[in-house]
């Protein structure tokens, strides 16, 4: 009988290939943490940098920061609409997960393919849709209201803290819809049916073992809801802006585009924004340090369980079609109907006579526009494969590994989360022009903007998947012999997929939907296509923006159809 | 020929520890050494929190013990002293998890297949296929080749799982509590599957259980481990026979504990008389024990004969049937001698009444004297 040979190593000199991939991956997530945070909070505590004068150590930012009354006000109306943004997101997109996935409501897997639609209309077009609909003055449902009851009473503000929290909540639903399905879908039923037996009902199961199974889940979607909310720039400038309620946001893009523009004062704003950040990932990393507690996928198959509705399925059936009216429909029709028009107007039969194409020509034939189109497709495309694979091997030094240090890892990759587009816009924006390697005034300073801003998105989707991993797995692929790169590429990676594959088609899409550090960062033959509809509205140009909106969206739509046909193709049995 | 003075796997020495859920260090493994003969099939048997699993899991290389030497064939695969550790996917062990960890995106081929694909040799798509094919028709899965992992019944993915540890032709076995997650019939029916591919294969096997049906169904030796630490080593009869504890005895089989002090060795070898309280009883020892020394005399239910009418012979003695349980192949008598409950196990054919006299005889070698505090 032959012998294999033995390949004793020492441990202190041996050298595996997997430190290669890990240091630099750790390395390259360190600087994109740390350099803008970094310059973030130097900048928050000098004078601005000029060719004539160099920064000078002060405080006065802070004082004209925070030394007024108005700053509570600020801080009041940030932490009310990112709160109740958040909350109505997670609620809306956690029932309608749970109905899609644990019941037998009729048609539910056309809503699942469905439920990415409302999450790929950009921000901007969004809350400009609304304004179309809910405005005052021109909004198309007090217009109708008014008609019908003939009054001239405002029965719908856009313009307000609850026109805003409903207008971001509802287009934040789907990100929280997207992580808690992926969550229920990677449950074991046996789990549900033992609670079944045990004589609980249908709502005591939802509440007792599925919601609160998925509580790492759950947790990890209301940080992000609540941050993507507090760092929400679109809808308080749109809707917030015009009326006087202030958020953090918006008090730096006001502070930026003063002139001449306040730097430091902006980074003395973004620096609570930081702190309340870091506090809710501080609480969310003390959960998954007890994540063993939430392995709920084994090695064991299980086949997915769903609940029987009885007739409670037509209901179901029936708040998934308002759902996508209120998010998809209307917003959509009211773009279609004034990209019709020569002049924004309500729908009649005189404005139906003057319908033309015009604006569709217009676009089309707009400087910027097809520069526009390639340098988000680049974006997205690169910027998310480029994520998420690298926060796969972050998040498995984080997740799996025993390597001293690896909190800190996870606390560095899911850093960015607290700056908000504008200021991480910002800090790259002045990082590249000090230092000077080629990067600035190119599409590069875009691309490592975006991989760093969604680097801790990836950690999320990751982390999530990464914690259902059982960990033999793993090891009985190292017992088959498979170094660390085979056993990541072969069982690691194809077990993410699914939370892989999510996270890859939400990246693209929030990337191709970018605005607020796009705004700082592109320069003339590098616009991306969210750039060319804010500079469309700040013009006035509402129904040529119209025009480009809709051929945005329905872009934007066929690109996930055909993700999600690739994924159907090429992705591995839900597990 | 030299083969056979070196054992197949040695392990020397053996301390580990692990980080429980809170945080704390456990020092789980205190100085574990043994051998293990090639073709031999060992296992390590103990309670749950025992150790035998990390024990197992340093072997495999998965946990870096903080002190002794795992040897294979005379080489080191981990010597702590010397800064030796192989990593686990160089050792070419194969192993059985308790999870059975069956890869749920491949199907069975790919499941099993996979060694072959990551091994450093490489193997043609033929080779790979006839060998998949092989181990498959050895443990029964030739059917179901492209069935998807997740639509297979947990006696499937128990022999799948047996299938991917021996496509690799390991040096070694690895086989981590692996019948625990199935039901009872099964579970005995791959007992027999177990023992049989083992004794055929002729493969060095580890084997994990707490269950001591299954450590005495397979084995050639079992160590009984407790607290980090090998309690006794020896075949099953060994062990079952010839407890050297009271808890080897206790943990083993059932046992009744009978409180003695040594009165005087007897003629014959090894047998000593004692008195107890169950009167004076001739028992058995592999140690030399004084006069006067404290012991517990252990006695396998089934070693107490039981007999209506009055018996003759060393260590008779009578008691009255408190309780009886029919087993099927046996019945349970409970009987009490004196202040005393004992149990014995006897074929169906006895039929004494409840509250009747019996008469219990015991056989001098069957009864086994033990020092309380080993």
């Amino acid at each position: 009988m032959s012998q294999p040979i033995l390949h004793a190593e020492r441990s202190p000199t041996g050298f595996d290939p997997k430190w290669g991939i890990l240091g630099i991956s750790i390395t390259v997530v360190a600087f994109l943490a740390l350099v803008p945070l970094s310059y973030l909070i130097w900048q928050s505590f000098h004078t601005p940098q000029s060719a004539g004068a160099s920064a000078q150590l002060t405080l006065a930012n802070y004082r004209e920061a925070y030394g007024g009354r108005d700053t509570l006000h600020l801080l009041g109306n940030s932490v009310v609409f990112a709160t109740g943004t958040a909350l109505f997101a997670f609620t809306v997109g956690t029932i309608l997960a749970w109905m899609n996935e644990r019941t037998n409501t009729p048609f539910k897997t056309l809503f699942y393919a469905l439920s990415v639609v409302p999450l790929i209309i950009p921000g901007i077009l969004f809350t400009i849709a609304w304004i179309f609909l809910g405005s005052p003055k021109i909004g198309l449902i007090n217009q109708l209201l008014q008609g019908l009851f003939n009054t001239d009473h405002v029965f719908f503000n856009i313009y307000s803290m609850w026109g805003m929290i409903w207008v971001d909540g509802l287009h934040y639903s789907p990100v929280a819809f997207l992580i808690m399905s992926a969550a229920f879908r990677s449950m074991d039923p046996s789990l549900e049916e033992s609670a079944l037996m045990s004589g609980a009902s249908v709502g005591q199961i939802a509440w007792h073992i599925t919601f609160k199974l998925s509580w790492p889940a759950v947790f990890a979607t209301l940080l992000i809801l609540f941050i993507r909310a507090i760092e929400s720039f679109e809808v308080p400038a749109l809707l917030g802006l015009p009326v006087g309620i202030q958020v953090f946001t918006s008090a730096i893009y006001q502070a930026i585009h003063q002139y001449p523009s306040k730097i430091g004062l902006a980074s003395a704003y973004a620096s609570v924004l930081l702190l309340i950040a870091a506090l809710g990932i501080y609480g969310q990393s003390m959960i998954s340090r007890r994540g063993r507690r939430y392995v709920t996928v084994t090695g064991k198959g299980f086949r997915p369980r769903v609940m029987d509705l009885g007739r409670w399925r037509y209901l179901t059936a029936a708040i998934f079609i308002g759902y996508f009216a209120l998010i998809v429909l209307l917003p959509f029709l009211v773009l279609l109907w004034s990209s019709f028009q020569k002049f924004y107007s309500v729908p009649s039969m005189e404005a139906l006579q003057n319908m033309s194409l015009d604006t569709y020509r217009f676009i089309l034939a707009y400087p910027t526009f097809a520069g526009a189109v390639w340098n988000s497709l680049l974006l997205a495309l690169g910027g998310a494969t480029i994520v998420m694979l690298m926060t796969s091997v972050i998040c498995w030094v984080v997740v799996k590994s025993k390597l001293p240090g690896r909190w800190l890892l996870d606390q560095l990759a899911s850093l960015p989360i607290v700056l908000p587009g504008l200021v991480l816009g910002l800090a790259m924006m002045v990082f590249f022009l000090n230092f000077s390697v080629g990067v600035y005034g190119t599409i590069w300073i875009l691309l490592i903007a975006y991989v760093t801003r969604f680097m801790p998105y990836g950690m999320r989707y990751n982390t999530t998947s990464m914690l259902q991993i059982h960990q033999e797995l793993e090891d009985s692929a190292q017992m088959s012999g498979a170094s660390w790169g085979a056993t990541f590429w072969r069982i690691i990676l194809p077990l993410l997929k699914p939370g892989l594959l999510a996270g890859w088609i939400f990246v693209v899409i929030v990337s191709m939907r970018e605005l607020s550090s796009s705004i700082l960062l592109y320069s003339p033959g590098n616009e991306v296509l969210s750039i060319v509809v804010w500079e469309l509205w700040e013009a006035g140009q509402f129904v040529e923006l119209s025009a480009l909106g809709v051929m945005f969206i329905v872009a934007l739509l066929l690109l996930v159809m055909l993700a999600q046909l690739l994924g159907r193709t090429f992705g591995v049995k839900e597990i | 020929m030299t083969q056979s003075a070196t054992p197949m796997l040695e392990v020397r020495g053996l301390h580990a520890n692990y980080l429980d859920a809170t945080g704390r260090t456990v020092h789980a493994v205190r100085g574990i050494s043994f051998e293990v003969p090639e073709g031999k099939l060992f296992t390590l048997l103990g309670p749950s929190g025992c150790g035998k699993t990390t024990t197992m899991r340093c072997i495999a290389g998965l946990e870096r013990p903080v002190a002794g030497d795992v040897l294979v064939r005379g080489e080191a695969v981990c010597a702590t002293s010397r800064g030796i550790f192989v990593a686990p996917n160089k050792r070419n062990f194969g192993m059985v998890f308790q999870s059975y960890a069956i890869w749920p995106h491949m199907n069975v081929f790919e499941n099993t297949a996979f060694p072959l694909r990551v091994s450093r040799k490489r193997l043609s798509g033929q080779e790979i296929e006839t060998r998949v094919m092989r181990v498959l028709n050895v443990v029964g899965l030739e059917g179901l080749v492209e069935r998807e992992a997740t639509m297979l019944s947990g006696g499937q993915q128990q022999r799948l799982a047996l299938a991917r540890a021996l496509a690799m032709e390991p040096r070694l076995l690895l086989l981590d509590e692996p019948l625990s997650n199935l039901d009872a019939k099964l579970r005995e029916r791959m007992r027999f599957e177990i023992k049989r591919l083992q004794r055929e294969l002729g493969l060095t096997t580890i084997y994990v259980t707490h269950d001591q049906g299954e450590a005495l169904a397979l084995s050639h030796e079992i160590a009984i481990i407790n607290e980090g630490r090998i309690v006794q080593i020896g075949s099953p009869r060994d062990i079952y026979e010839r407890p050297n504890s009271r808890f080897v005895a206790d943990f083993v089989g059932l046992a009744n504990f009978i409180d003695a002090s040594v009165e005087a060795p007897e003629a014959e070898p090894g047998l000593y008389r004692v008195s107890s309280g169950c009167g004076a009883l001739v028992v058995s020892s592999a140690e030399t024990l004084r006069a006067g020394e404290k012991v517990v005399i252990a006695v396998r239910p089934e070693d107490l004969e039981l007999s209506e009418a009055p018996a003759t012979g060393a260590n008779v003695i009578t008691g009255r049937v408190d309780l009886k349980v029919f087993l099927g192949e046996s019945v349970d008598f409970q009987v009490r001698v004196g202040e005393r409950q004992l149990l014995a196990r006897a074929h169906p054919s006895l039929r004494t009444e409840l509250g009747a006299t019996i008469h219990i005889r015991m056989n001098p070698h069957k009864c086994t004297a033990i020092r309380p505090d080993a």
